[in-house]
């Protein structure tokens, strides 16, 4: 019986040793490239550009009501970009491997970027907590191989943004990564179902360069009275006073209600009725 | 008189399924334990959210549940302590929240000595039950039902009641009044070594709050009691961790999770403040849908958007 048990765990082991080959290693400094939507990864986005987002209509109204001015509330001055946000930032990540030291076996792996916290991504079959567990800004995440792709599943996130303009998702949402390397290049594709704010699967890659040189600091962060105002004073727009949605389909000769986003803008055949709509007037936007 | 009395225990009544309504309690009200500090737990399903303070002589509890379901938080305050439950502090006097005082405080006992002991064979069984003076005075009115076992026996009427750690398991337990919030008797309960704050239902991030305008009730002092929490949490790195909020209801918080909440609260009751000034009615401005934006995660209860809107309506226009 000892034997068959031993043959049992050698055959075990073999196969666990077989899928670990499997694996890729994404283990390194990785730098973030900034080809694809620049203008709204660095600059940041403009204010009421919704294009391509599958949002709803509370989606728009939080957005259309959101003052910038809401980040320099002492609460708010130190978030980071949550875990699906925060691939399209401008900060590099330092990707790195837990290793269980008897079997060698990949148990976690860790992102940290420059300016958020550090993100485990658990290997070892591990279940995800209770819904009536914390959420944090980087979630709780699982993740299996298929084939040389990581796919990492994520719950437990608070609430973020998908767009950097007040946008926001909700902490009811989950997020599907895959991770997929080739040499020095790595490539990741989130996707993010909101069952608050979205009224379809939001899909974005993104591309990481290999950066042997790269170094990430420490980033701290103090928080400071940036405003006076009064206590408990929170910034926001009132509802249909927001003057300034006018100003980004004016200067790129857009239908405003195009900028407003929704599922139909992602999509190419929007291109056909953005011929059919008026666009937004330039006098307006002055207003 | 008999319709009088009739009026207030319904009203007693209705408050318990409103609340119980708002907070969507669970069908199944399985009670699961989830550990928050070495010695702090968050038991959930209860009704309520209850706090556990275990200590090496006993347990101090923060709410205790709906009575139905008071086995169920013995049983697994029993999985966490074999150690009777000594102290029982109600946030607020609504029986979601104090409905297991009288059982589960009638298992324990709370030290006391002296000429006291001696002289009254009583004193001494029981858990001790502390809470702000209004929520004596609420359920020990004659028509509220409540058995006298279930109401507090230790009260304030201050800012802020500060038990002392040599009694309460080395933590000192701090009950900070939050005048006129959700009802007019509620503390938030700060343990403050442990740095765990349970707020009862002035933050419920499960939902819009439920303002209780009949029992002293208002939307003003729901924002002041959120900004206090706020004052006294202090985070960790990046605005997460640090300081741990029990809620009254939902999940376990830190203090990003209450500014969010706050930030929901303050700008809806500025909308609804905005459309009084401009004359509308009550009905005008719920049918103004001024709350689409935060609906589909704190409204998923049918009415509670309605009700949290006239709760603020009510809050900013009745006459001090």
């Amino acid at each position: 019986m000892r034997r068959l048990i031993r043959r049992w765990a050698v055959s075990v082991s073999l196969l666990a040793a077989q899928a670990a080959l499997a694996q890729v290693d994404f283990s390194g400094e990785w730098a973030p490239r900034f080809h694809e939507d620049q203008p709204e990864r660095v600059p940041g986005p403009e204010l009421g550009d919704y294009l391509g987002l599958p949002i709803n209509e509370a989606a728009r109204m939080r957005a259309n009501t959101w003052s910038a001015s809401m980040m320099t509330l002492p609460e708010w001055q130190c978030r980071p970009h949550s875990a699906d946000y925060i691939w399209r930032g401008p900060s590099p990540v330092r990707i790195s491997q837990e290793v269980n030291p008897l079997t060698r076996q990949v148990t976690a792996i860790h992102a940290e970027w420059l300016r958020s916290i550090d993100r485990p991504i658990y290997l070892d079959g591990r279940p995800h907590p209770p819904d009536y567990a914390a959420h944090t800004w980087a979630g709780f995440s699982t993740a299996k191989w298929e084939g040389d792709m990581l796919t990492i599943y994520t719950t437990h996130l608070k609430e973020g943004y998908i767009r950097r303009n007040g946008m926001a998702r909700s902490d009811k949402a989950t997020l599907v990564e895959h991770w997929m390397r080739h040499g020095e290049f790595l490539t990741v594709v989130t996707i993010v179902t909101d069952p608050v704010y979205l009224t379809e699967p939001f899909i974005r890659s993104t591309d990481y360069q290999l950066d042997l040189h790269q170094q990430i600091p420490p980033y701290p962060c103090e928080m400071v009275q940036e405003v006076e105002r009064p206590k408990g004073d929170v910034p926001h727009i009132l509802p249909g006073e927001n003057t300034f949605l006018n100003e980004f389909p004016a200067k790129h000769g857009l239908p405003a209600a195009a900028a407003m986003g929704g599922a139909e803008t992602m999509y190419p055949e929007y291109r056909k009725k953005l011929k059919t709509m008026p666009k937004a007037s330039p006098e307006a936007a002055k207003q | 008189m008999k319709l009088r009395s009739f009026t207030i225990a319904a009203r007693c009544g209705l408050v318990v399924v409103a609340a119980a309504t708002a907070f969507a309690q669970s069908g199944n009200d399985e009670v699961h334990a989830l550990q928050v500090r070495p010695n702090v737990y968050m038991l959930v399903g209860a009704g309520g959210n209850i706090t556990a303070l275990v200590g090496a002589d006993g347990v101090l509890l923060v709410d205790t549940g709906l009575a139905r379901n008071a086995d169920k938080v013995l049983a697994a305050i029993r999985k966490l302590s074999d150690k009777p439950v000594m102290y029982i502090v109600n946030t607020h006097f609504h029986a979601d929240h104090t409905g297991g005082n009288e059982k589960i405080g009638a298992t324990g006992s709370f030290p006391t000595g002296g000429n006291v002991a001696g002289d009254l064979a009583d004193v001494g069984k029981g858990a001790e039950i502390f809470a702000h003076e209004n929520v004596l005075n609420r359920m020990s009115a004659a028509k509220s039902g409540v058995p006298v076992a279930a109401q507090p026996t230790e009260t304030y009427h201050t800012e802020d009641l500060r038990l002392s750690p040599t009694f309460h398991f080395g933590e000192a337990v701090q009950l900070i009044h939050i005048p006129s919030a959700h009802t007019d008797g509620d503390s938030l309960v700060y343990f403050r070594r442990a740095d765990v704050i349970a707020t009862g239902d002035i933050f419920t991030p499960d939902g819009y709050p439920f303002i209780d305008l009949e029992s002293g009730g208002n939307v003003n002092g729901v924002i002041a009691g959120l900004n206090k929490i706020l004052d006294i949490a202090f985070p960790d790195f990046r605005l997460e961790g640090g300081t741990m909020i029990v809620p009254g209801h939902g999940r376990l918080c830190d203090i990003a999770d209450v500014a969010y909440y706050r930030d929901m609260v303050t700008i809806v009751r500025d909308r609804v403040q905005d459309q009084i000034k401009k004359g509308k009615t009550l009905e005008q401005i719920k049918a103004a849908k001024l709350t689409l934006d935060y609906d589909p995660r704190y409204g998923t209860v049918p009415g509670s958007t309605d009700r949290f809107i006239e709760a603020i309506y009510k809050s900013l226009t009745q006459k001090k």
